[in-house]
């Protein structure tokens, strides 16, 4: 019988531990199959943040790195330095990379770091169980937000994907998201656009990936998608956001 | 060569070809040297935005198989801690140099050993130890730097090279020739753990570089590991320098450019006909214990010098043990000891002594006799309650025997006690450390019954 469908290599037989309903899967999975399909995943050195996806080095099936809370860009810098032929990824939340790994991102993104950094922004700290993140919605309600988030006690969502767009080190950010079929396949083609204009040296790359949160958001998988729709987009717009390799793309 | 150039030079012949740091002083020629060199040879030098990232990219490098450095001085190192805990949890090799400032916060930028403590305890979270390596000149800097690569390799650790401030500043003649392509060390075993994007074989399954053990049973055999780790440096790396011990009364113990000091201050009393020697630990973790302990012989006194109010000087004591005093001199602050000061505590030691010398020597002997009767027939019946004390046929014999030990010892203090007063008030400072030493067995004593019961 012709085999149809089959798992990618780059990810090992460990089942996930993510929550049903949870997007990580499917993030980790379009990485994977990048990785595959470019021929770069079995040299490739991937670095995990501290986060849900702490356990990524378990899942990815090249040399990882499990980098301490928000230094994954630091770690894959000297990484990538050691090995500038080698495809060198972070992996992180938005906790990590937005909140305490703010300067981290930054620096490696204007030095134009030859790495790709996989953002995964689902507006909440998930594994320590719901807290409010730089990237909560305002009035998102969280355990340290319990009263929604107030926008004059604790300021605004930080935009990573706009604010790393000013810089002149990035060569591709991109936000995407996985809530539908079309959507996870734009979001494919942008992680493998990352990862070709990195193997080209041509600089910095990041994909953001709107991701859902349903145990930490108190709703159920199909409710969450439709929250991202509903609330997450508006407030993060999709599109390309830096391209240095196409001048009209959107 | 200026003392970091040279600290510089040498990583660079020793095969160091990454290095990522943060400017401050008084460690900046390291970095600015570092970025002249590193393309010279092919080598990275690479400004991180803030100490934090400089060792976590010391980490990624170290965890993809290179040979890296980074340097700081004090409040950065303090920065630091984050990324060397997780370094050695990941059990990944590099080299941190800590040109140490006066503290605490941001301090001076003048001299100073006030970061014994954090350097020799870990310094960041957790169950480690981190070997440390203190040059008392240039020429020592550029060895003990070399070495710090191969000692790193060779247990995959992190491992500090602790100078003063002024071993960075001190301009000294190097002799670079010996330090010149210096070859990693034959016994070092191939880094097949590395994460260098590899293709997993038998022998170098796919890398992960990771400190989390999730699993509690898990991360207390990895922390095991570790300390089996630790207890072999303890017998393999303990470095120290020696110097007029063969009949030294004060032993001196300082490191860095503060033994140099001492040492003059050790040749001026020398000259004086004062009995003054002096251990140089060169490894500040491991510590020489032993050869601290190997000086009682004619120790009577110990002195620890240290550019800090006192920390080097508790490991001092313990290698010690309690049975002479250790006291203390010391600037701090950025403050450096003069060789007239220590001269004079030296003198001051000596001559709490010389007092009473004659007294001292008619019935010194006699005191350290009972003292060490005491002595040994405390050990000879703390080895007996040890073997016997699953028996309980023996329990009852032991507490007879412990109980004429404390009866033996309450008269040896006694009769001490009666024949040191007889001796006239000359002789109330040797006699209070003696009852000191008694009562100290007396106490050991007491702590075997503790054990057993």
């Amino acid at each position: 019988m012709a085999v149809v469908f089959k798992k990618t290599n780059m990810l090992t037989d460990k089942p996930f531990h993510y929550c049903p309903g949870c997007t990580h899967g499917i993030i980790h999975r379009l990485v994977a199959e990048v990785l595959e399909e470019l021929g770069i995943g079995e040299t490739a050195i991937g670095v995990a943040p501290v986060g849900c996806a702490v356990f990524a080095y378990d899942y990815f099936n090249c040399d990882m790195m499990e980098a301490a809370h928000g230094r994954a860009p630091a770690v894959a810098t000297g990484a990538k330095r050691v090995h500038p032929d080698k495809a060198v990824f972070t992996y992180q939340g938005d906790g990590d990379l937005a909140s305490i790994g703010a300067a981290e991102i930054v620096h490696a993104a204007t030095r134009g770091e030859k790495i790709t950094v996989i953002f995964v922004n689902n507006a909440i700290y998930g594994m320590t169980g719901g807290q409010m993140a730089p990237t909560t919605l305002p009035g998102q309600v969280t355990t340290t937000s319990p009263y929604g988030r107030d926008t004059n006690h604790c300021g605004f969502p930080v935009k990573v994907s706009e604010m790393l767009s000013t810089l002149n080190g990035p060569a591709y950010i991109e936000r995407v998201s996985v809530h539908d079929v079309p959507h996870i396949k734009k979001a494919k083609a942008a992680i493998k656009k990352a990862f070709t204009l990195q193997m080209e040296g041509k600089g910095f790359t990041l994909v953001e990936v709107i991701s859902s949160c349903p145990t930490n958001w108190g709703k159920t998988p199909k409710e969450a998608l439709e929250w991202v729709k509903s609330d997450m987009l508006p407030a993060y717009p999709l599109g390309v956001y830096k391209d240095i390799t196409a001048g009209g793309e959107e | 060569m200026k003392g970091n150039e040279a600290i510089a030079e040498a990583a660079i012949q020793a095969g160091c070809r990454f290095f990522f740091g943060y400017p401050i002083t008084p460690q900046n020629q390291i970095p600015e040297y570092m970025s002249k060199r590193m393309p010279q040879v092919g080598g990275c030098f690479l400004q991180s935005e803030s100490e934090v990232a400089a060792i976590n990219m010391v980490y990624g490098a170290g965890g993809a198989g290179a040979r890296v450095m980074t340097s700081s001085s004090s409040p950065g190192i303090s920065l630091k801690q984050e990324g060397i805990s997780y370094i050695v949890g990941a059990e990944v090799p590099c080299v941190i140099v800590n040109m140490v400032r006066g503290g605490p916060g941001l301090g001076s930028i003048q001299p100073a050993q006030s970061d014994y403590y954090q350097a020799t305890r870990g310094g960041g979270h957790g169950d480690y130890r981190m070997p440390v390596l203190a040059p008392g000149s240039v020429q020592e800097a550029v060895t003990l730097t070399q070495d710090a690569f191969d000692l790193a390799d060779r247990y995959r650790t992190p491992v500090m090279v602790l100078g003063d401030g002024l071993i960075g500043q001190m301009m000294e003649p190097v002799d670079m020739d010996q330090a010149a392509d210096r070859k990693p060390a034959e016994d070092l075993p191939a880094k097949t753990w590395a994460a260098t994007g590899h293709k997993p074989t038998d022998e170098a399954p796919r890398a992960i570089i990771n400190s989390l053990y999730i699993d509690p049973v898990v991360l207390e055999q990895h922390c095991m590991k570790l300390q089996a780790k630790y207890d072999a440096i303890e017998a393999a790396e303990c470095r120290w320098q020696e110097e007029m011990l063969e009949d030294a009364e004060i032993v001196i113990v300082a490191y860095g450019t503060t033994a140099r000091i001492a040492r003059s201050a050790m040749r001026k009393c020398r000259e004086k006909g004062i009995k003054v020697g002096m251990i140089r630990p060169i490894t500040l973790w491991p510590f020489p214990e032993a050869a601290i302990r190997a000086t009682l012989k004619t120790a009577k006194k110990f002195l620890c010098v240290e550019m800090s109010t006192g920390q080097m000087i508790d490991d001092v004591k313990l290698a010690v043990e309690g049975q002479r005093p250790v006291e203390f001199y010391g600037r701090t602050g950025g403050m450096v000891p003069t060789v007239g000061e220590i001269v004079e505590k030296l003198e001051s030691m000596n001559g709490a002594k010389t007092g009473v010398e004659q007294l001292l020597n008619q019935t010194g002997a006699a005191l350290d006799q009972a003292a060490n009767a005491a002595q040994k027939t405390f050990a000879s019946i703390g080895q007996k309650i040890e073997q016997k004390v699953n028996d309980p046929a023996f329990v009852q014999k032991t507490e007879e025997l412990k109980q004429k030990t404390g009866e033996f010892a309450g008269k040896a203090l006694d009769g001490l006690a009666k024949g040191a007063t007889l001796l006239g008030e000359g002789l109330n400072k040797a006699f209070g450390a003696l009852s000191g030493l008694v009562s100290g067995e007396k106490k050991n004593d007491n702590n075997d019954k503790e054990g057993n019961e």
